[in-house]
């Protein structure tokens, strides 16, 4: 089911038909499908990729290099969920190389991110050291260009 | 004074697409099923590529062949994916296209009078190229209940003494047929038996779909030597534009053909060129994106029209299909021109292909998926009002 997981990666919203149509199934075999898929947990979800020039300007974005202490028991895991539970974390990965964890957070504002990293983050105790950057602009996101580029001018007809 | 044109080009008709592109120019707001390239824009990493070759001053004449890097990505692509070994400083060479390479092909095999065998409907250039290089055209008519393939007994009854050359376009423009290997080595025993030379464009040959491979009459035992392998960067990596193509075939015949090219042509764009390097070495990944795009958007086409009532055969390869028009009671041409005046979309007549393809119109899904939708209800507009009006009459 590579091909649907693909087309709804693309538009979740392309309609159930149209769907059926491609992959050459009925409509009642899609749906079955995609329950499956969120039932299974393969599917977390369905967001919108918004752009922030045009909506929500002041929302400020960082991300977080975070270096953390492993535990004895569960290595990273543990300190990990535990992050990634405050509401102002959108992402948090495990990394190699030079630092363990990147976050990435939103917050109202540039004293909102500040608060952040200085009463929440830093007091965890297996946290050593933490690296902020802001995000200044976006140019693609998930895939999704925040520029539109204009479709190629073809010919109308053509051989 | 007045200028009196050349017997020969003025009893050329003008492509029936040509015809077609006048009119839906006049008109504004149209959705187009007719068009013959990819909607894509050539992938990313081609297009920096040539612009990297800009920036280092590469803008001069090539080889006439074309460039030797080129030459030898040619051969190892067409190694790999087509399984036949050239020898790429003589056995390969760049032209403007595949279009400009049939044509050079074509006058380096043909003495007046010798007959060339194609199979119909198939692209608009091939029989005009025929008569141009002084040959005679002998369209074998394929069948839509037959899948539109080529029968080796077809070719036994039109082949006559005078027979030179067969043309082969498998996966086909217009009709999107791919060629069963089967058929294809009783095709290959037929041109032998006749000592026929196979021109092969392959062009559409990477757009291949439902996990069927691509085979080419070239890698069949013993044909390397009497085959032409005609390809081009055009379709599988959206590079129409660039027009880079490109003949593999025995020394003698490129050389030939190098003779016509250098006069008229000298060599293929360099820009094209060194794009063309970065495409075949290394944009397969782009090819399966895309393909994977198009056959997506076929089997949404072949259902909508198999929905509407018009019988459309499921085609295994190139971006078209070929659905039958005649349950609407038109002709092609009045189907096809009622659509674009009444509904304002464009297909192409299929009788454009020759006259095996009255009957059907093609329709290109190298098109985005929201304009497919729009036009195959469109098309059901038509087909609902063209019925009222017949159970009226």
């Amino acid at each position: 089911m590579e091909a649907l997981i693909d087309l709804l990666q693309k538009n979740a919203l392309t309609p159930r038909e149209d769907i059926a149509r491609m992959l050459d199934l009925t409509v009642e075999q899609v749906e079955a499908e995609i329950a499956r898929l969120e039932h299974e947990g393969i599917i977390l979800g369905y967001q919108t990729i918004v752009n922030r020039e045009k909506w929500d300007t002041d929302t400020v974005t960082a991300v977080i290099e975070v270096k953390i202490t492993p535990e004895r028991d569960g290595g990273f895991d543990r300190i990990a969920a535990r992050i990634a539970k405050f509401e102002e974390v959108q992402t948090c990965y495990l990394m190699s190389g030079g630092y363990d964890l990147l976050i990435i957070v939103e917050a109202k504002s540039l004293r909102g991110v500040a608060g952040f990293v200085a009463e929440k983050l830093s007091t965890i105790e297996a946290v050593q050291a933490t690296a902020t950057h802001f995000r200044l602009k976006t140019y693609k996101e998930n895939g999704a260009y925040h520029q539109m580029e204009h479709a190629p001018e073809r010919l109308s007809v053509s051989p | 004074m007045s200028i009196v044109i050349a017997d020969t080009i003025r009893d050329i008709p003008r492509s029936g697409i040509r015809d077609f592109f006048e009119v839906v120019q006049t008109m504004g707001d149209v959705i187009s099923l007719g068009i013959g390239e990819p909607d894509f824009a050539t992938p990313w990493h081609i297009r920096e590529a040539a612009i990297y070759s800009l920036e280092k001053g590469r803008t001069g004449y090539t080889s006439n062949l074309g460039l030797p890097r080129l030459r030898r990505s040619i051969s190892d692509y067409v190694q790999k994916h087509f399984a036949v070994r050239y020898e790429p400083l003589s056995e390969v060479l760049v032209s403007v296209g595949v279009s400009e390479a049939i044509d050079i092909a074509l006058r380096a095999l043909l003495n007046p009078g010798d007959e060339v065998l194609y199979h119909e409907p198939c692209y608009v250039s091939y029989a005009p190229s025929i008569v141009m290089a002084g040959g005679v055209a002998r369209s074998i008519p394929t069948r839509s209940e037959d899948n539109f393939v080529l029968r080796a007994s077809d070719i036994e009854k039109a082949v006559t003494p005078k027979s030179k050359v067969l043309m082969l376009n498998y996966p086909t423009n217009p009709t999107g047929a791919a060629m069963p290997p089967e058929e294809l080595e009783k095709i290959a025993a037929v041109c032998v038996k006749h000592n026929l030379v196979i021109l092969t464009d392959e062009i559409y040959s990477e757009l291949t779909y439902d996990g069927a491979e691509h085979h080419s009459v070239a890698a069949l035992p013993g044909m390397k030597e009497r085959t032409l392998l005609l390809h081009g960067v055009s379709k599988a990596f959206a590079m129409t534009g660039w027009r880079i193509g490109f003949a593999c075939g025995p020394a003698v015949l490129i050389e030939a053909m190098m003779k016509i090219h250098q006069y008229s042509i000298l060599c293929a764009s360099i820009m094209g060129q060194e794009a063309a390097i970065e495409a075949l070495e290394r944009g397969e990944r782009s090819v399966a994106t895309m393909r994977k795009e198009y056959e997506l958007r076929r089997n949404f086409i072949v259902r909508g029209f198999n929905d509407l009532g018009l019988e459309c055969f499921r085609p295994r390869g190139a971006f078209y299909v070929f659905p039958k028009i005649t349950s609407t009671g038109l002709s092609s041409r009045d189907f096809s021109l009622r659509l674009l005046r009444e509904k304002k979309v464009a297909v192409v007549p299929g009788s454009a292909f020759g006259a095996s393809g009255e009957g059907h119109v093609r329709c290109s899904y190298a098109t985005a998926l929201d304009q497919i939708k729009i036009a195959i209800e469109r098309i059901g507009e038509l087909c609902e009002e063209l019925k009222v009006t017949r159970a009226a009459a």
